[in-house]
């Protein structure tokens, strides 16, 4: 019997991989991945170096080039001696980005008010955030001083206050960590999704090839229709970790090749989706060298964790869904007529990746993502989105066992319509059939 | 034991429908069973529970007088009448694969498989794939992994479709070396005349009922009605044919002969004998043809099922 189900994996498992599609997908994939993201990230870079150029003038009297240093994306010049009219004309013509005007008004409070900034194109909100703060905190300073308030004491009195966020099994927490968290596990669980859609699809086609060759009654003469359905399941399932793996391999060899080749620092890869102007601040805070932060902070990701719960998850998922795309398969005569059935499927792991992206990011452990992340067939993609966060072994364990529990269920449901339809050519089948088909005996 | 296979009192349903309704049969050892019946009158479903494929509702069924459990699929051979095999498999691996799936070992599979691909002439398709094979040629592949396995038991239904004549014969021909070796072999067709040439038993099942069953020789005496073919040179055919009709029931027959002699099919009433009709017939004319109506298989099931209906 076992030796059976053996053969069938081995034939389904050889089947899948000696696929050219699968082939290409599992040799392509991280090739287009990585070019995607070595694309974003020259994007990104050529975005951030270009400098814009700004020109002031200031009839306040109140500012001086001491306010308006150069950072690294904006250069300011001091056009005040020219005057509001020709500077605009100056700044139409030539290559500035933009005019900024500090007009002068008989009140620091009109002052603040009557600033005016003209541009050719509209400007972005983090170029005008930070002008409004240089003009804002210069201001404040201004009255401040005229309160007669000692700017030097209230420099003094300033404390950085930093709290450490713990959870409980001890793993430290940041604020630049959840970005990567919440990047980690949006992926792990988009890419789950797309892994039982196709793979349950695999399943769903190969049951249908079966049916429609005519081969199914010769194998059903030989081994039990429910060995073939979980070798089917389990071939599939293998072919899936294979190409899981591979995919690791290949991102790994890659990328480490590239960062040896164009100097490029992988991590600094890795938080290429946090913008410059974050970065700034966080590197204004840190304490210490900023990639040793990254480093820190990558390594106290559950990585070990995350990559356990993603093959169980994954399996899981799997098999979840693929013993219903069996029996889809095994209903329908072709691939056409899928369609009535598929919906219902392909719901629950939808909602499950909007739920995730919905609430996972406002709140790992809210009500909602945690109760999606145990209704087992949107578990495996939201728990996965919620994992890197930190949740409690006994969470995962219940949600694991409803997974399980539910896998055993619908394998024993679908096996029943799978029995009975690959053997049932013909009429399409209406949900009521199905129905029917349950209460068969074998 | 006398019966390779026997069939007990098997009802089978789906739902409201009854497939089977309390089937028996009797299979005896080395004989070709012919199992016959119109479209959809249960025969499928009866091949499929002796193929563990499922399981009858009620009744039972011993293969050499033991009731069929799991390990007897390695003893039983199926060609179903729908049948197929993968398409974008190689022909070897795919033998290999079902052989073992049969539970043969991949060794024995591989040299069982070479006697037959080479007796087939066949073996330079190992490495094809299926879809690269003509329909035939795939049937012959077909035939192979159902007998590879050396069953017991051979089921074959409707097993000459998409064979060209000469690998109809061919096949057949196998068909009839097996059983000389040793098996035994149910099958199913609607060609009555290769139930003629292969069969030694039949049975007939029609609307989920068993309505015949036994010997081919045996049915077909009870279904012959004692009516002779003859043919008759005789210069008065008109009175010679009133006579008859007085003693004997005459029917117009349309077979022909090479003069222009008189043809009818009489039936003797219960008592005559051939000998009977044979002294009238001389003493009106020459004899030019005289012959039994036997009942062809063909006809047996056309009537059996009509007056069942």
């Amino acid at each position: 019997m076992m030796n059976k189900l053996k053969l069938i994996i081995h034939r389904e498992f050889i089947a899948k991989v000696r696929n050219k599609s699968f082939i290409v997908m599992t040799f392509l994939s991280p090739l287009i991945m990585v070019g995607m993201g070595a694309l974003i990230y020259f994007l990104m870079q050529k975005n951030d170096e270009k400098v814009k150029k700004i020109v002031f003038v200031d009839h306040s009297g109140l500012f001086s080039t001491e306010d308006f240093k150069d950072t690294k994306t904006i250069h300011y010049t001091d056009y005040t001696a020219l005057g509001i009219e020709e500077t605009k004309k100056k700044v139409e013509a030539g290559s500035y980005y933009g005019a900024l005007f500090i007009p002068k008004q008989d009140s620091l409070e009109l002052l603040a008010q009557s600033i005016e900034f003209y541009s050719k194109d509209s400007p972005g909100m983090s170029l005008m955030n930070s002008l409004e703060n240089k003009i804002s905190s210069k201001i404040r300073n201004e009255k401040l001083n005229n309160f007669g308030i000692d700017l030097a004491k209230i420099k003094a009195s300033k404390i950085k206050t930093s709290i450490k966020m713990f959870d409980f099994s001890g793993e430290e927490s940041s604020k630049l960590i959840n970005g990567l968290k919440i990047g980690l596990g949006l992926i792990a669980g988009y890419l789950l999704m797309m892994f039982v859609m196709i793979y349950g699809t695999s399943v769903m086609r190969s049951v249908i090839e079966e049916k429609t060759s005519r081969i199914i009654e010769i194998i059903v003469s030989s081994v039990k229709p429910f060995q073939l359905m979980m070798g089917k399941i389990l071939g599939n399932a293998a072919a899936g970790l294979l190409q899981f793996f591979i995919w690791g391999v290949l991102i790994f060899a890659i990328l480490t090749l590239a960062s040896t080749i164009f100097g490029v620092d992988i991590l600094e890869m890795q938080s290429a989706g946090i913008s410059s102007e974050q970065m700034e601040t966080i590197k204004d805070r840190a304490v210490g060298d900023k990639s040793m932060l990254i480093i820190q902070e990558i390594l106290q990701l559950p990585i070990l964790k995350m990559f356990v719960l993603f093959i169980f998850y994954f399996l899981g998922g799997f098999m979840l869904y693929s013993s219903l795309f069996a029996a889809i398969g095994a209903a329908v005569d072709n691939e056409t007529d899928t369609q009535q059935f598929m919906l219902p499927i392909m719901l629950p792991l939808i909602l499950g990746v909007y739920v995730g992206f919905a609430t996972v990011i406002n709140d790992p452990h809210g009500s909602i993502a945690v109760l999606f992340s145990h209704i087992p067939f949107t578990s495996p993609i939201v728990m996965l989105m919620r994992v890197p966060f930190g949740v409690s072994w006994y969470e995962i364990a219940i949600s694991m066992a409803s997974l399980l529990i539910t896998f055993v269920c619908m394998v024993w449901l679908a096996a029943k319509i799978y029995r009975v339809g690959i053997l049932m050519y013909g009429k399409k089948p209406t949900y009521k059939d199905l129905y029917r088909w349950l209460k068969y005996k074998s | 034991m006398r019966n390779l296979l026997e069939v007990k009192n098997v009802v089978k349903t789906y739902g409201d429908f009854t497939a089977l309704n309390n089937v028996s049969l009797n299979i005896p050892k080395e004989s070709v069973f012919g199992l016959l019946g119109p479209n959809g009158a249960g025969k499928t479903s009866l091949i499929r529970i002796i193929n563990q494929i499922t399981l009858p509702d009620s009744g039972l069924i011993l293969l050499d007088g033991e009731a069929l459990a799991p390990k007897h699929i390695a003893h039983i051979g199926y060609l179903p009448e729908e049948r197929g095999l993968y398409k974008s498999m190689k022909v070897g691996e795919q033998a290999l694969y079902l052989a073992q799936l049969k539970g043969m070992s991949k060794h024995e599979a591989k040299k069982r498989l070479k006697y037959w691909f080479e007796k087939f002439d066949i073996a330079a398709w190992w490495d094809k794939k299926i879809e690269e094979l003509s329909k035939g040629m795939a049937q012959k592949v077909q035939f192979i992994v159902t007998v590879l396995h050396q069953p017991k038991l051979l089921i074959f239904d409707e097993p000459f479709s998409g064979f060209d004549p000469i690998n109809a014969q061919l096949i057949a021909k196998e068909i009839l070396q097996l059983r000389h070796e040793g098996a035994t072999i149910i099958f199913s067709t609607h060609r009555m005349e290769s139930v003629e040439e292969m069969c030694d038993e039949i049975a007939l099942i029609d609307k989920s009922n068993k309505i015949l069953d036994g010997k081919l020789d045996d049915i077909k005496r009870t279904f012959k009605t004692n009516t002779f073919q003859i043919g008759l040179k005789t210069s008065n055919a008109k009175e010679v044919t009133f006579e008859l009709k007085q003693n004997f029931e005459v029917s117009p027959s349309n077979f022909k002969l090479l003069n222009d002699s008189l043809t009818l099919n009489v039936k003797l009433p219960k008592g005559n004998t051939a000998n009977d009709l044979l002294s009238f017939l001389t003493s009106r004319g020459e004899v030019q043809h005289f012959v039994e109506l036997i009942p062809t298989a063909n006809d047996i099931f056309i009537q059996a099922v009509q007056k069942n209906s």
